[in-house]
């Protein structure tokens, strides 16, 4: 069959993509280039006429108002790169070529295939060497794309039927040795008292498992899946004294020692789910319930950024429609190498930060707004430790009303998979390549990347929230890491199922049952069915075009079958599958935290201190990302992440009033993270960022006795004591603070090893890095108080920080004894109208803090306070500003914590921030510029 | 009784909802269906007073934000379609929506003919999600006739830059009074291309525009994300104005009194 292919480009030389690629090109070094064209390719195979050939290209594939197109022909242009995907990557575009061209009337189109062409002008010659450097520099990722230096064909994926071929392993009488190098192998990271629990399982049942059993355990037993570091025991070494609790010699468990004791102590009554789902569950109002989970995805970003945050976004939305909820606000923290790295100093093998982090962007931007769920809230950290090891935390809200939210699949009922198709995406994600591969797929190493389908998620969205509310399904399950191995494992726990891979949808060719099961294909939901009420999925289903297949029953047989064509090849007791793992005992180090001494308090210059803070990267205005999100979808967002005068001030929290709930309450969302104090004081960092999470929530007026939590540990290997150490160190700081604030944990997720192998043949862990977001409520959205500046003459407060807590010795502040009773009073005097604007102290202290106030009003500020105290970074401590008239009231909301509460200024008209002794002014444009100038 | 209202759901619509509730708000009664169960009949176009193709992204905006959807309107609904406008209802496309109908050449022309003005890629280069002013302009477009304040809403998108084949078209445009909307700048007046009050590099600011009966009207904004105070970003400074809704209760009103 002929393939045609038609090259599309854009008539106006000014061609915003080209130029962002150029902007690109010469941030990475490469100043000789003075151009690169960018043009779109489509590959159509079909026996086509001239005339469809022409309308399939006018009609369909061009705008005729700023494109023009012709068919590629023998001729190449100096300099010409072009790219296609590799087979197996998800191609939406390839599918809708099909389809419109169908729609238009011209059926012999069969299959179609999309690429780009890049054409470079530089001020020299450019030889291939300098064309493969900039191919791989910018232009392509070898994991999902080929390219040529001239013209390329595409390939295109072939139909879809799945091989028969299992393997048995041989495990009943094998070694020690062997079983470890079986583990090693099939990359299955089981320890030996692992492999002998499944070595004794097989012997008692006297057969060898096969590989889809064992593929099956290994996934059920994973660190992933199975949390086996934070639910191993473990032995401490040599603990530190500390102020706060007892030493312990042995811990029973690290989540439920810290983390799930927390929440059952305090006890919250407006805890509807803790642990126990996909995400944490809290009270909204009498009608619904929110949910919130957040997810790492740090390996995937870093292999491919756009796909690895893509997926990551996708995959915390489908945890959210796995508790029966509608998904209404995403969140997305990023932490990456620095922006400005030399090329020559990174690590072979690694995309260099610049393109991590505008892929992971780009990723985020593309699931978000195309499912159209308001990206809200988030951060964005820069560390050298980051750089060959990115991390992607993304988070999604959904509401729901109570108790809707179905938990138990009956035997009999139908096992149900909803949405996308299966390949072998996210199979062992990286290693794939590696692996043993059929030789038509010979190098299908792309195909294990996974790609995001927005628009097949929000299909489920929408089936699934109606289905919930007819009450069609009795359980339901997100396909996440693990696919369809955990998510049926996860449902069949309690009874059992009876599943044929055999009717499950391929994406294309050759997969072996055991990678059919344990395949991480995106957007898939599974349901648990009553036969009665299939029909009625099905109506949902046609009317949103998600595919439905039925692939087999629950039953109440206490074990896991699972059939290739009837053939058994999964048979698992679930007592052996879900407890049989024997429990880990690790040891842990606990050393005690470096005590570097803080920041010099002397600065002799405040003013360049302060300008050059606001350049800071971790600092400085992040709304080039924040723009490029939808925030405003859904309508329901009443304090944006940049609020203001002109719109730029950094909101410390956001505020979401859900879409179709009645009332005036409404959900905040906040966050703390800091790994410069993961690096010196684990304990101290996890309360400092538990405090910011809160602090920022409170700040715009969440009520502090409302206010659920979620943690997310980024750590290293925990088989080093070490490592562990530090890790049962910030443990301990989650629970101290929750109990100090009465904030309970909802839910949480641990990604260890986030490590990587350096040029200098030694392992590089990241910073320890805990995230805690925070989710609460408010009562009165009309009561929301915004950072900004409000008006001239009105008095500013600082609360929490006082001289005493300034001359500390100590980099990582401590604990802030009174911030719980001083968020609670400062939440009276905002529910009372008293505050005009709130504002935390964070990176950069009290400078920083009041500088960003004055950008978000555009007015002038006043402050008195010590040059020791502008840029100390503390806890508890947050700037207020109250009209004169209101003071006497707002002192006596606050009036029992005297020590925490002090006058320092005033908001002025001259549109300067004057602080420190030396009294300098600063104008507030130049503050503007340097907070809008990252450096 | 009350109008209704066809919120056309196409795979990926995500505004449907803000379209509904606005509706609603401005005295409709608004009903979300998917293009498949107009096609299967279970739908009937005929008994909707008013239509809106509310924004989202459509087919993920494969080849060109609305092209797809474009080409469903043309396949499966040009009768439907040319009725519905021809009779005179009310119709109004915004942001994807908008995209759909000026690329199935129903706006700012009429009858599916091809089209003389596109939306293209944002001049920055890159989605954007940010407020923006709009001076209503046209007296012959139902849904803005005699709208005087200046409305504030978002912009949230990548494919928002109207740009037209030859002057000639803008002319046209200008004469028949079929701009509808303007990008402008805090104090009302025009924007004169320069971003971010125009956020797009649109040609003559033009954030919206109508076919030339009038009855039609695409535009980029999201005037369905401002029908409450609380939404305006400067809410708690104190500024309430420019509420999307009177765009709506026009075009709502137009439909009860036909």
């Amino acid at each position: 069959m002929p393939i045609h292919c038609f090259i599309i480009r854009p008539c106006s030389p000014n061609d915003p993509r080209a130029a962002g690629l150029l902007v690109d090109a010469h941030a990475l070094g490469l100043m000789h280039l003075t151009q690169l064209e960018c043009h779109d390719l489509y590959f159509v195979e079909g026996d086509l006429s001239d005339q469809d050939l022409s309308r399939l290209a006018a009609e369909l594939l061009c705008d005729p108002i700023t494109q023009v197109w012709r068919l590629r022909d023998e001729s190449v242009p100096a300099n010409l790169i072009e790219r296609v995907l590799r087979p197996g990557v998800t191609d939406p575009v390839a599918e809708q070529i099909v389809r419109g061209a169908h729609e238009l009337g011209i059926p012999n189109v069969e299959r179609a295939a999309t690429g780009q062409r890049f054409i470079a002008h530089a001020t020299r010659e450019l030889d291939s060497a300098d064309l493969h450097y900039l191919a791989r520099a910018l232009l392509v990722n070898p994991i999902i794309h080929h390219y040529a230096l001239g013209t390329i064909q595409a390939s295109f994926p072939q139909d879809a039927h799945a091989s028969n071929q299992v393997e048995f392993l041989l495990v009943c009488s094998a070694s020690d040795d062997a079983l470890l190098a079986l583990s090693r192998d099939r990359r299955a990271a089981l320890d030996l008292n692992e492999m002998r629990a499944i070595q004794n399982y097989f012997r008692s049942v006297k057969r060898e498992p096969t590989d889809v059993e064992f593929e099956m355990i290994a996934q059920t037993w994973s660190e992933h899946c199975g949390h086996k570091t934070f639910k191993a025991k473990v032995s401490i070494q040599s603990s530190v004294a500390s102020s706060q609790s007892e030493p312990f010699s042995e811990i029973d468990g690290i989540l439920k020692t810290f983390i799930r004791a927390a929440t059952e102590k305090i006890a919250a009554p407006w805890v509807r789910s803790a642990f126990v789902d996909n995400a944490g569950i809290i009270d909204f109002d009498d009608e619904f319930e929110v949910s919130f989970k957040v997810e790492t995805h740090n390996h995937p970003s870093a292999i491919e950024p756009f796909g690895g945050a893509n997926t990551g976004t996708g995959g915390v939305i489908r945890d959210v429609l796995g508790v029966s909820a509608k998904p209404i606000a995403a969140t997305d923290v990023l932490c990456f190498g620095p922006q400005n790295l030399d090329l020559a100093k990174l690590p072979e093998g690694v995309l260099h930060p610049r393109r991590i982090r505008s892929g992971v962007v780009a990723g985020v931007q593309d699931y978000g707004n195309k499912i159209g769920i308001p990206t809200v809230s988030g951060a964005i950290l820069y560390d050298e430790g980051f750089t060959a090891n990115p991390l992607v935390f993304c988070g999604c809200v959904g509401i729901a009303p109570k108790n809707s939210h179905p938990r138990t699949p009956q035997a009999g009922d139908c096992v149900i998979v909803l949405g996308g198709k299966t390949g072998r995406d996210g199979l062992r994600g990286a290693t794939f390549s590696s692996m043993t591969m059929d030789a038509q797929t010979g190098e299908v190493a792309g195909a294990s990347v996974q790609i995001g389908d927005p628009i097949t998620e929000k299909g489920l969205i929408e089936v699934i929230v109606r289905a919930r509310d007819a009450k069609i399904y009795n359980a339901i399950t997100d396909c996440g890491a693990g696919g369809l191995s955990s998510a049926v494992g996860e449902m069949a726990k309690d009874g059992g199922a009876d599943v044929d891979l055999v009717n499950v949808r391929l994406k294309y060719p050759g997969l072996a049952p055991w990678e059919i099961w344990l395949s991480e294909a995106q957007e898939r939901m599974v349901v648990a069915v009553p036969e009665s009420c299939k029909s009625d999925l099905q109506k949902l289903c046609d009317i949103f075009d998600v595919e439905l297949t039925d692939i087999g029953a629950f039953t109440d047989t206490g074990h896991l079958i699972v059939r290739f064509n009837e053939r058994i090849v999964v048979d698992l007791a679930n007592e052996f599958l879900h407890d049989g793992m024997p429990r880990r005992q690790l040891t842990a180090d606990c050393r005690p935290p470096i005590h570097a001494s803080r920041v010099t308090h002397h600065v002799p210059d405040i003013r360049s201190k302060l300008l050059e803070l606001l350049s800071h990267p971790n600092i400085a205005s992040k709304a080039d990302v924040i723009r490029i999100y939808d925030h405003e979808v859904l309508g329901g967002t009443v304090v944006k992440p940049l609020t203001g005068a002109m719109n730029d001030g950094p909101s410390d929290a956001c505020v979401i009033k859900p879409i179709g709930t009645k009332g005036t309450r409404g959900i905040v969302l906040s966050c703390g993270i800091n790994a410069e104090y993961g690096k010196l004081d684990p304990y101290r960092m996890a309360v400092s960022v538990v405090d910011e999470a809160i602090r920022n929530a409170v700040a715009v007026g969440a009520d502090p006795d409302r206010i659920a939590l979620l943690d997310n540990f980024c750590w290293g290997d925990p088989l080093r004591p070490e490592t562990l150490g530090g890790l049962i160190e910030a443990a301990r700081g989650c629970y101290d603070a929750a109990l100090h604030y009465r904030a309970p944990f909802i839910s949480g997720k641990d990604s260890l090893n986030n490590e990587y192998l350096g040029s200098d043949g030694l392992r590089h862990a990241i910073p320890p890095t805990l995230l805690i977001s925070a989710i609460s409520i408010i009562d009165d959205v009309n009561q929301v108080v915004t950072m900004d500046l409000k008006g001239i003459g009105d008095v500013v407060y600082l609360l929490g920080l006082n001289s005493e807590q300034s001359t500390v010795n100590s980099a990582v502040p401590e604990m802030p004894e009174h911030a719980p009773e001083l968020y609670r009073a400062l939440h009276r005097a905002m529910q009372s109208g008293l505050v005009r604007a709130c504002h935390d102290l964070s990176e950069g202290g009290l400078a920083v803090a009041a500088a960003e106030m004055c950008i978000g009003g555009r007015l002038g500020m006043e402050l008195n306070v010590n040059d020791e105290m502008l840029f100390v970074e503390t806890n508890g401590s947050l700037l207020v500003e109250v009209q004169p008239e209101n003071c006497a009231k707002f002192e006596s909301y606050l009036q029992y914590l005297q020590s925490q509460v002090r006058q320092i200024g005033q908001v002025t008209n001259d549109n300067r921030l004057t602080i420190g002794t030396s009294q300098i002014p600063i104008a507030v444009d130049e503050l503007v510029a340097a907070w809008n100038r990252s450096a | 009784m009350k109008p209704r209202v066809l919120i056309l759901h196409a795979d990926g619509t995500n505004r449907d909802l803000e379209a509904a509730q606005a509706f609603e708000l401005a005295g409709a009664t608004s009903e979300i269906v998917h293009l498949n169960q107009l096609r299967a009949r279970e739908k009937q176009w005929s008994a909707y007073q008013l239509l809106a193709i509310p924004g989202g992204f459509s087919y993920a905006d494969t080849l060109g934000a609305g092209k797809l959807l474009a080409l469903d309107l043309q396949v499966y609904f040009a009768n439907e379609t040319r009725e519905f406008i021809e009779t005179g209802k009310p119709v109004i496309g915004i942001c994807n929506g908008f995209q759909a109908l000026i690329k199935s050449g129903l706006v700012p022309i009429s009858n599916f003919q091809h089209p003389t003005s596109t939306l293209t890629f944002n001049a920055a280069g890159h989605f954007e999600c940010r407020w923006v002013m709009l001076a209503p302009q046209s007296q012959k477009c139902v849904w803005t006739r005699g709208l005087v304040e200046p409305i504030e809403c978002p912009v949230a998108h990548g494919e928002g830059n109207f740009v037209v084949r030859d002057t000639a078209t803008l002319d046209t445009l200008r004469a028949n009074d079929q701009i509808a909307l303007m990008y402008s700048r805090g104090d009302g007046t025009p924007a004169n291309g320069e971003y971010p009050f125009n956020p797009n590099g649109s040609v003559a600011d033009i954030a919206g525009v109508c076919n030339p009966q009038g009855n039609v009207l695409g535009l980029m904004p999201h005037p369905e994300d401002h029908i409450y105070f609380y939404q305006h970003p400067q809410w708690t400074r104190g500024k309430q104005r420019g509420l999307g809704l009177p765009l709506f209760e026009n075009g709502v009103r137009y439909a009860a009194q036909r």
